[in-house]
């Protein structure tokens, strides 16, 4: 019985930590998309939500998303509304990925994320230069854009064991 | 994959309009719900300040409560880290010291003939202090900002100089009922006037986004006169938000970098002042 309730409780931990990660990374100080070290950044929460709207949008709700969105800009102290627009379009692009694709591959997994990224910071980007006026690093943008491409693999690899554990146990 | 233009279009449209089972939102939704929220964020009316300023509040509140442990962490690594420097920020204290006696007559004599010269000119500078916890420090590579404990019931005003020990960090640029923002010096966006001196030249210092500023807007003569004397770079006072001779920085390597004398990244208590500055009546 009480390893029946211990199976229970990390199952529903395990299915819960997508969505603990993701807020847990808007809330808290430390930032991969800021380490204070030059020209050395990635946006982990892009590569999150890349990640689990794409091979299993169950355990990431679209409005914990937004709200996870919402929460950044606070934060971070741009205009409310920008990270939510901006997460929920790569939502859009893996919905749109999930539909027309019959067999996932990680490299084409890969290859979508980086023009995903460019397009989501090309946006970012307009929004807050062009409308906003905030004067905004574009090598920045640029080089945590290559970052995050290139750290997409390892965190891949991380999500994917805990993808199929989460599965695993649901299938139990 | 899918092939055909309507093949293109029925994916599109189950995309952003279908909902899966553990979805309570449509995609499609949330993203006009999004783009709402931006145009109306960026509305002066009431309703929507007051809606902004408690999310403001809560979000502020939440996220010193989840930072916590790390700052811990971090208040762990700094207590260590000067531990083992101990030795090397001993001797150089040693130096400092030998030489503060002699800069501490020289500042008093200068203060007092400053003070008298200004009685002459009818004009005073007064200053109002609050002195606030940083809340929240996270920088981004688009802003450069601290959240501090304090807001509009304490009287903090937008364009208050925020100060560390007596040198310039930042200004207020958002006021909350119990909490505010404050835009720090290295910011992209933050250009203030100063002084270089020597050789006294009316400048700008901009905010880089990254840990130091750079000097725009001045003579080339200042390039010339880059010796190997320190330059340090002061608010000139211009604009009136803050007082004349506030220390900003100094340059380094004749490059038209200034480094800030305070760290940003270790701020946990600051002053927000507000210069009142005028004619004494």
């Amino acid at each position: 019985m009480a390893s029946l309730n211990k199976s229970t409780f990390l199952n529903s931990f395990f299915s819960y930590l997508p969505f603990i990660f993701l807020f847990f990374s808007v809330f808290n100080e430390f930032d991969f998309n800021y380490l204070k070290l030059d020209y050395f950044s990635f946006n982990f929460i892009f590569i999150l939500i890349f990640f689990w709207t794409l091979r299993n949008p169950d355990y990431l709700g679209y409005f914990s998303i937004f709200l996870a969105g919402i929460i950044n800009d606070v934060v971070i102290g741009i205009p409310i509304g920008i990270s939510s627009f901006c997460y929920l379009l790569i939502c859009a692009i893996t919905s749109y990925i999930r539909q027309i694709t019959l067999s996932p591959k990680f490299i084409n997994d890969w290859l979508s994320f980086i023009v995903t990224v460019l397009l989501i910071n090309s946006i970012q980007v307009i929004i807050l230069d062009l409308i906003f006026l905030y004067q905004v690093d574009y090598m920045n943008y640029l080089i945590n854009a290559g970052f995050t491409f290139l750290f997409y693999p390892l965190f891949f690899l991380l999500f994917n064991i805990l993808n199929s554990k989460i599965s695993l146990k649901k299938n139990d | 994959m899918v092939k055909g233009r309507d093949d293109f279009v029925i994916a599109l449209r189950s995309a952003f309009f279908k909902k899966k089972e553990k979805q309570k939102f449509s995609l499609i939704s949330l993203i006009i719900l999004s783009i709402i929220v931006i145009i109306f964020s960026n509305f002066n009316f009431k309703p929507i300040q007051i809606i902004k300023l408690g999310i403001n509040e809560v979000i502020y509140r939440s996220s010193y409560i989840s930072s916590v442990p790390e700052n811990k962490i971090k208040e762990i690594i700094s207590k260590i880290k000067s531990h083992i420097d101990l030795h090397e920020s001993h001797e150089k204290e040693l130096i400092e010291i030998e030489n503060i006696d002699q800069i501490l007559a020289l500042n008093n004599f200068l203060t007092a003939e400053n003070k008298k010269l200004r009685e002459l000119i009818d004009e005073s500078i007064n200053s109002e202090e609050i002195f606030a916890r940083v809340l929240i420090d996270r920088e981004s590579p688009f802003l450069k900002s601290i959240v501090l404990n304090r807001g509009s019931k304490d009287n903090v005003k937008i364009g208050m100089a925020i100060m560390d020990r007596n040198y310039l960090v930042g200004q207020v640029i958002e006021v909350n009922y119990s909490n505010s923002r404050a835009l720090l010096l290295s910011d992209l966006n933050s250009k203030i006037p100063v002084i270089v001196q020597p050789p006294y030249l009316q400048a700008v210092a901009s905010g880089t986004g990254k840990d130091y500023g750079v000097i725009e807007y001045t003579k080339d003569e200042y390039e010339e006169n880059q010796i190997e004397n320190k330059v340090i770079v002061y608010t000139s006072g211009l604009g009136g938000l803050f007082k004349p001779g506030i220390p900003v920085g100094k340059i380094i390597n004749n490059s038209g970098q200034i480094e800030f004398f305070s760290d940003f990244g270790q701020l946990s208590f600051v002053k927000i002042i507000e210069f009142k500055i005028g004619e004494d009546k």
